[in-house]
């Protein structure tokens, strides 16, 4: 389906754009890409739970009309994990940024994955604390400049995918910015899996990551990220040396656990069983 | 009062039952002495009775999942001690500005840090109050007796409902752990409240107007009005506004949901203290002991009396200044070095003698040690 047949206006709230992002921000591409899911899908507005933490990407749910949540840093997973216990026939999708979701939320990025619980969240990794003035953020490229990092960074980043598989999280994969087609197929897919996915989106931030990396305009960012992609069924025939410096992007894990609101829904039925027969 | 059922139950598992009386759907929780009980009960509860439970990965989670839940449309709770209660108060801030119903149990033991966990404290007082940053509305409870944890816990939820606020709910490692008799009253003796339903069945925009009480009229997430909450400062339509008109408007009406509705939140118990000379201001546990004094101090034919505040805040002042009136003395015990007096020195001034009875050795209180001060 073509962009052009996609009702945006529906599915935002038209009254608060312009939107608070820098000009060239990735972030606006990433958010569309998620709106064409939701409308490919035919989901109900009234039916979508949209909720953030704090940083860039996580002002995006203040621009969608669906039930919406824009809670504190690092948090959306568990608040999230609130909205879903409590009302299981809602879509809950969580939007977060690789400091929210990685840093200060880490441990319940982990543990979504691990709980497998049917929610799908979308990682804006644009390599950088954007909203706090560049600071290197757990994905930042060992070596890449940022404000806290005048002589680059010393440490080595997370694989948001590696560690979103390892934790048992049952759709993971990874797209970009720049093919925003592959990341509309991701994100659908993301959605209707029946567990915990995990979507990582390449965004870009020319104000800060970019200007310290020697990729000053936003074109030079989209043209890096088309160039250092490599596709997850190719590089199966590529040496390590070949990938050396390479980005696997793809659907990277697709697989089944039991997922853990229908398997709470059988200790329901059993603790009321248990209740009648006494 | 119809009576339902008669049991012999430690604090911690009427604070279940309790909550669940209460129309509780939605636990949150994580283990930490003393108060994991309330979370073990509740796991076997809640399935039963069209609730939930979720053990999440830490206190901060817990106390997210339980706001998340609650903005879903579930009555919610989460139990903690001390160090818990440390780290949840950044989202308890959040439920404070967003205004969102939930009770949290912090169930006292000794600290600063890692203290002593199996020991009893009323050290989190001023913590209650003021422990999340910025201005905020709190509404804090401290029942005495297991028969009471039960009646305040749906009390706690009632006011969380009413007024969309957190109710912090004071227990403490000897109340909570203390086996008691409580009568169960029948479902319909009991009065349970929902907060304010919106004005209209779907499509209301303006999440954050108020009622007559100044409480918002805000919907349930996915019933048909798709409103945003934030933590930010906000408007009636629930997006951030630097406007700043209106973030002085959100400010002076959270505290006034509060400050203007206190006469039905405050809860006092007064136990001969019109006739007294001294009066004793204890709370929880310790009011126990207190009043243990009292009456062995008028077997010996000396006037005293105990004023015992169940609601810690909003403070009761006015009642405070009348109880006091008169009085030559006031005794307050607590086990923390004096926190509460604060409040009370700051009410009554310093005409009156106010004398201080503190311990935080772990130990409660004890009658002999009240009455040397009195």
């Amino acid at each position: 389906m073509s962009p052009k047949s996609v009702d945006y206006a529906n599915l935002l709230r038209t009254q608060y754009i312009p939107h608070i992002w820098c000009p060239g921000c990735g972030h606006g591409i990433i958010l569309k890409a998620v709106l064409r899911a939701v409308e490919r899908l035919g989901l109900d507005k009234n039916k979508i739970a949209f909720v953030s933490g704090i940083g860039c990407s996580s002002r995006a749910v203040g621009y969608v009309d669906f039930n919406t949540l824009h809670t504190t840093h690092g948090r959306a997973l568990a608040f999230a994990t609130g909205v879903k216990v409590a009302r299981p026939d809602l879509h809950v999708i969580v939007v977060s940024g690789d400091g929210d979701a990685l840093a200060i939320g880490g441990n319940h990025f982990i543990h979504a994955c691990r709980r497998n619980i049917d929610m799908t969240l979308i990682v804006f990794n644009n390599y950088i604390y954007g909203m706090t003035g560049g600071q290197y953020s757990p994905t930042t490229p060992e070596g890449s400049f940022a404000s806290t990092a005048p002589f680059g960074s010393v440490e080595p980043p997370f694989d948001v995918c590696n560690l979103a598989i390892a934790a048992g999280a049952t759709y993971v994969a990874r797209g970009t910015a720049y093919s925003t087609a592959q990341l509309d197929k991701y994100v659908e897919k993301g959605i209707q899996n029946p567990g915990f996915s995990v979507i990582e989106a390449l965004s870009q931030c020319p104000t800060y990551y970019g200007r310290k990396n020697k990729l000053r305009t936003p074109v030079d960012n989209l043209k890096w990220q088309k160039d250092v992609v490599v596709s997850a069924a190719k590089a199966k025939d590529m040496t390590p040396d070949q990938l050396a410096g390479k980005i696997q992007v793809g659907e990277l894990h697709h697989g089944t656990r039991p997922e853990f609101i229908r398997t709470y829904q059988t200790i329901i039925q059993r603790a009321k069983d248990a209740a009648l027969a006494e | 009062m119809k009576i339902k059922e008669v049991r012999f139950v430690s604090g911690n598992e009427a604070c279940a039952i309790g909550a669940i009386a209460a129309g509780c759907t939605f636990f949150g929780g994580y283990p930490i002495s003393p108060s994991s009980e309330i979370a073990e009960f509740l796991a076997e509860l809640l399935p039963a009775n069209d609730g939930r439970f979720i053990q999440m990965e830490d206190e901060i989670a817990a106390m997210g999942s339980i706001i998340g839940a609650s903005l879903a449309g579930a009555k919610v709770m989460t139990a903690t001690s001390g160090p818990g209660f440390s780290l949840k108060q950044e989202n308890l801030g959040f439920a404070c500005m967003a205004e969102v119903p939930c009770v949290i149990v912090n169930v006292m033991r000794g600290g600063p840090s890692t203290g002593a966990p199996t020991s009893p404290a009323q050290a989190d007082i001023l913590q209650s109050r003021w422990g999340t940053h910025g201005d905020h509305p709190i509404i804090v409870t401290c029942p005495t007796t297991v028969q009471e944890i039960f009646l305040e816990v749906i009390r706690a939820f009632n006011l969380a409902e009413r007024f969309r606020n957190p109710v912090l709910y004071l227990l403490d490692e000897i109340n909570a752990h203390m086996r008691e008799k409580i009568e169960i009253p029948e479902a319909s003796e009991l009065e349970l409240i929902r907060r304010p339903a919106p004005p209209q069945a779907e499509n209301w925009g303006f999440p954050y107007r108020r009622n007559a009480e100044g409480v918002p009229l805000m919907p349930d997430f996915g019933t048909g009005h798709r409103c945003h909450v934030t933590g930010l400062d906000h408007g009636e339509t629930g997006f951030p506004t630097g406007n700043a008109e209106i973030r002085q408007a959100l400010h002076h009406a959270l505290m006034a949901k509060i400050d203007k509705n206190a006469a039905s939140i405050y809860k006092n118990d007064l136990f001969m203290v019109e006739d007294a000379e001294t009066l004793i201001i204890a709370f929880g546990s310790t009011a126990r002991s207190a009043r243990r004094a009292v009456e062995l101090l008028r077997k010996q034919g000396r006037k005293v009396g105990l004023f015992r505040p169940i609601t810690l805040y909003p403070i009761p002042e006015a009642d405070i200044l009348k109880a006091a009136e008169g009085k030559r003395k006031i005794v307050v015990p607590e086990m923390n070095l004096g926190q509460y007096v604060l409040e009370i020195r700051r009410i009554l001034g310093h005409d009156i003698p106010i004398a201080q009875v503190n311990r935080t050795d772990g130990e409660p209180i004890t009658p002999d040690q009240i009455m040397a001060a009195v």
